[in-house]
């Protein structure tokens, strides 16, 4: 008898083990030369070529602030005109959508489920328009000196719009600019600048995007990774790079169209992970979905909107309550809202194009979809996109199956301001005026649903999400996406439950084969010995 | 007469519990993937049933050099002689005492039965496993900086014929492990495929009696 066990055993084991130690360290997820390579292009940030304040042309006493525009453009020709066929002068943009055709589309006639559109309210919305004067359909869109060069361009954090102003500045008060500190120091936007406008969009900080904010303007990087401020700082136009006016960047939930957009791979590459397994995810999923694992991470977004129970007043006042972390959960003026903080997304296919819904749609789906991102698993240009959908209720015609449009305010009583008459009825009537539209004198409130892709407040790569968050049977983030295969999720719950069936019959027969041999052995044993 | 005969040469035995260790790992490594029970993670699941794949795969080509360079492939060719007599045995004989219907011998080493279900192991399980597995891993597959798609309607149907396959060659395990006790003493087996010896019938007598029950056959 030859005992080879131990010699046998060695020859079997050793290579596993040894395979397994040379592979057990995890491989490092990128390769940490090509983000130096990318921290040295982002800190070589162009200096700053002259100095404003040595110039004559702004040394003038400037009543108006159309002088300044006029100063700025004596010396920048051309670039008022760059600006005439820009977004953030013409708030829309021509679009293409299937089954609609050329459309075009912005602010200026799009609907949403916040304040639901500037349409009649165009004197107080219109504070963040970078032009002076646009309160009503007469505004000149052809008119370069009331262009807003300073929204945009001062750098001492000075310069203010005012409330209900039309986009003009204060003409007086503490808040009236001093134009030729401001002009001294013009240059590049900076975080300031943009947040100025979309940190505060639907009414206050954070309200309506839930990962743009003013905490970015001195964060850390668990909340945002590129703009904290221990690292590289980075500022907006670092990704929105600008040519002429023209930003890279068309917010997704609103540019209808798959074109100059800011990308994560226009700096990092499409294949940015050293596992190759992470990498073939980016063909069916955004890098957001795994690096914004939550949004909102530091002040509350709103969640749902519901207008329905605006137009309550105490003693013929508007009232404002406030829950017990101090955000507003119910105004005379706007209703109920609901907030949220540290937000887990929801996740919907998105191919970059999509469509909006117009005042002028008939409505046949509940909840109302006020914007649709297209896509599916089939379509090859779509990926798994972390959206922001927020929910509310607002008015719509029971007869003209339309989403009906309200007029909010006006600087008078009486005119059909909503928040100043708290008339539902009046400012119906005005809004669908405004919007040119039938109105059968009916409304009721029904559910809608927005969808907001999410793209800042990116986490530090240790924060990502990880495999088990998508792939896991319980719980996967993806639960509501069912139109692919996904391993660990998904199964066929019959195939498995015949393979356990096979397992355990096989099993039942050994067993059941193995003790009627001993059965039967012990019986012949007995016999025979007899 | 009975004589300790060497039957397994060294490279097939470490191939054998090599290919054993893996087929079990990968067996644990991809229920776990499945969803089936949760033991090591999703991520570490997936990594290690990538490289046991791997050590599989180099395995199995060493494994058809062998039995080509041998001749050892020639123990898989099916027959139908004794296969009746061999399902006998296992469902009343094997109760009754009665000897095996075919003699081992190192040219021998298969059963009829065997030889049917280690040939259809090697030329259609396997293979199907190993193929669904490639699938799997590299329908998308980096290909010059960018991702590359091998055209696909979706996962499922691989992912669900890997699931089978799976379940099959788990259940495979189980009855093989019981068949081995099926010899002259239960861990007789057991112990010829770790140390190579097995007591086996001189090689004449074997085909002697293997003719002779052959003769029974067809007289009666």
């Amino acid at each position: 008898m030859k005992k080879k066990l131990l010699p046998f055993l060695a020859i079997v084991l050793i290579p596993q083990i040894f395979l397994a130690i040379a592979i057990l360290d995890k491989p490092k997820q990128m390769d940490p030369a090509v983000l130096e390579a990318l921290k040295v292009e982002v800190q070589n940030r162009p200096k700053k070529a002259v100095d404003h304040s040595m110039f004559a042309e702004l040394q003038k006493d400037f009543k108006r602030p159309q002088e300044v525009t006029e100063a700025c453009l004596s010396c920048h020709t051309g670039r008022g005109d760059e600006l005439l066929t820009n977004h953030h002068w013409l708030w829309e943009r021509e679009s293409f959508i299937e089954g609609r055709g050329v459309v075009y589309l912005g602010k200026k006639n799009l609907v949403n489920n916040f304040c639901t559109g500037i349409g009649g309210s165009e004197g107080t919305c219109n504070k963040c328009h970078a032009g002076y004067g646009w309160e009503d359909d007469t505004f000149d869109f052809t008119k370069q000196r009331n262009m807003d060069c300073l929204i945009c361009h001062d750098n001492t954090q000075t310069y203010e719009k005012a409330s209900g102003g039309a986009g003009y500045p204060p003409s007086s008060g503490p808040l009236a600019p001093d134009y030729n500190y401001i002009t001294a120091n013009v240059g590049k936007p900076t975080k300031y600048n943009c947040g100025y406008c979309h940190f505060y969009s639907a009414g206050g900080n954070n309200i309506k995007h839930g990962h743009l904010e003013e905490a970015l303007l001195n964060t850390n990087r668990n909340v945002d990774v590129h703009m904290a401020r221990e690292g590289l700082d980075m500022s907006c136009t670092d990704c929105h790079k600008t040519q002429n006016h023209i930003m890279l960047g068309r917010y997704y939930g609103t540019a209808s169209n798959d074109y100059n957009r800011a990308t994560c791979t226009q700096c990092h590459g499409n294949t940015p992970h050293a596992m190759s397994k992470l990498n073939e995810h980016t063909v069916k999923v955004a890098c957001q979905t795994c690096h914004i694992p939550t949004y909102a991470k530091v002040n509350p977004t709103k969640t749902y909107w519901d207008w329905s129970t605006a137009c309550d007043l105490h003693d013929g006042k508007p009232i404002e309550y406030m829950d017990s972390t101090g955000r507003i959960s119910y105004q005379s003026i706007k209703g109920t809202a609901y907030w949220a903080s540290n937000v887990e997304p929801e996740y919907v296919w998105f191919n970059g194009q999509a469509d909006h819904m117009l005042v002028s749609d008939s409505i046949t789906e509940f909840p109302v979809k006020i914007n649709t991102l297209f896509g599916d698993y089939t379509d090859s240009k779509a990926q798994i996109w972390p959206v922001k959908i927020h929910r509310g209720k607002q008015p719509f015609d029971p007869h003209y199956h339309r989403i009906l449009k309200a007029k909010l305010w006006d600087r008078e009583p009486g005119k059909g301001g909503l928040w100043v008459d708290f008339n539902w009825e009046s400012s119906l009537r005005e809004g669908m005026k405004i919007a040119g539209l039938p109105w059968s004198g009916q409304w009721e409130f029904v559910e809608t649903e927005m969808f907001l892709p999410i793209s800042h407040m990116v986490s530090p790569k240790e924060m990502s999400l990880s495999c088990s968050d998508c792939h896991t049977r319980e719980g996967s983030r993806l639960h509501n996406l069912t139109d692919f295969y996904m391993p660990a999720r998904d199964r066929s719950a019959t195939l498995d439950t015949i393979g356990i069936l096979l397992i355990l019959g096989t099993l039942f027969g050994v067993i059941t084969h193995g003790t009627m041999r001993i059965i039967a052995y012990r019986r012949r044993k007995k016999i025979s010995s007899k | 007469m009975a004589k300790e005969t060497y039957v397994y040469k060294v490279f097939e035995r470490f191939w054998h519990w090599s290919q054993a260790f893996l087929i079990l790992f990968l067996a644990v490594t991809g229920f776990d993937i499945h969803g089936s029970f949760n033991l090591m993670g999703f991520e570490s699941a997936v990594r290690w049933h990538n490289i046991s794949l791997w050590a599989l795969v180099t395995l199995i080509v060493f494994a058809i050099f062998w039995h080509f360079t041998t001749g050892e492939w020639r123990q898989y060719i099916p027959t139908s002689k004794f296969i009746k007599a061999q399902i006998a045995y296992y469902i009343t004989g094997i109760f009754k005492g009665a000897p095996h219907p075919t003699k081992k011998s190192v040219y021998n080493k298969f059963n009829p039965l065997q030889r049917l279900v280690y040939l259809g192991l090697k030329i259609f399980a396997i293979p199907v496993q190993v193929i669904t597995g490639f699938l799997y891993l590299y329908y998308k597959y980096p290909s010059g900086g960018a991702i590359k798609s091998i055209d696909m309607v979706n996962l499922r149907l691989i992912a669900l014929i890997h699931t089978i396959g799976a379940f099959a060659l788990v259940a495979f395990v189980i009855a093989h492990v019981y068949l081995t006790t099926t010899g002259k003493k239960p861990l007789e087996a057991m112990k010829a495929m770790i140390t190579g010896w097995e007591e086996l019938e001189d090689e004449h007598e074997v085909i002697d009696q293997n003719t002779a029950v052959e003769k029974d056959q067809k007289e009666n």
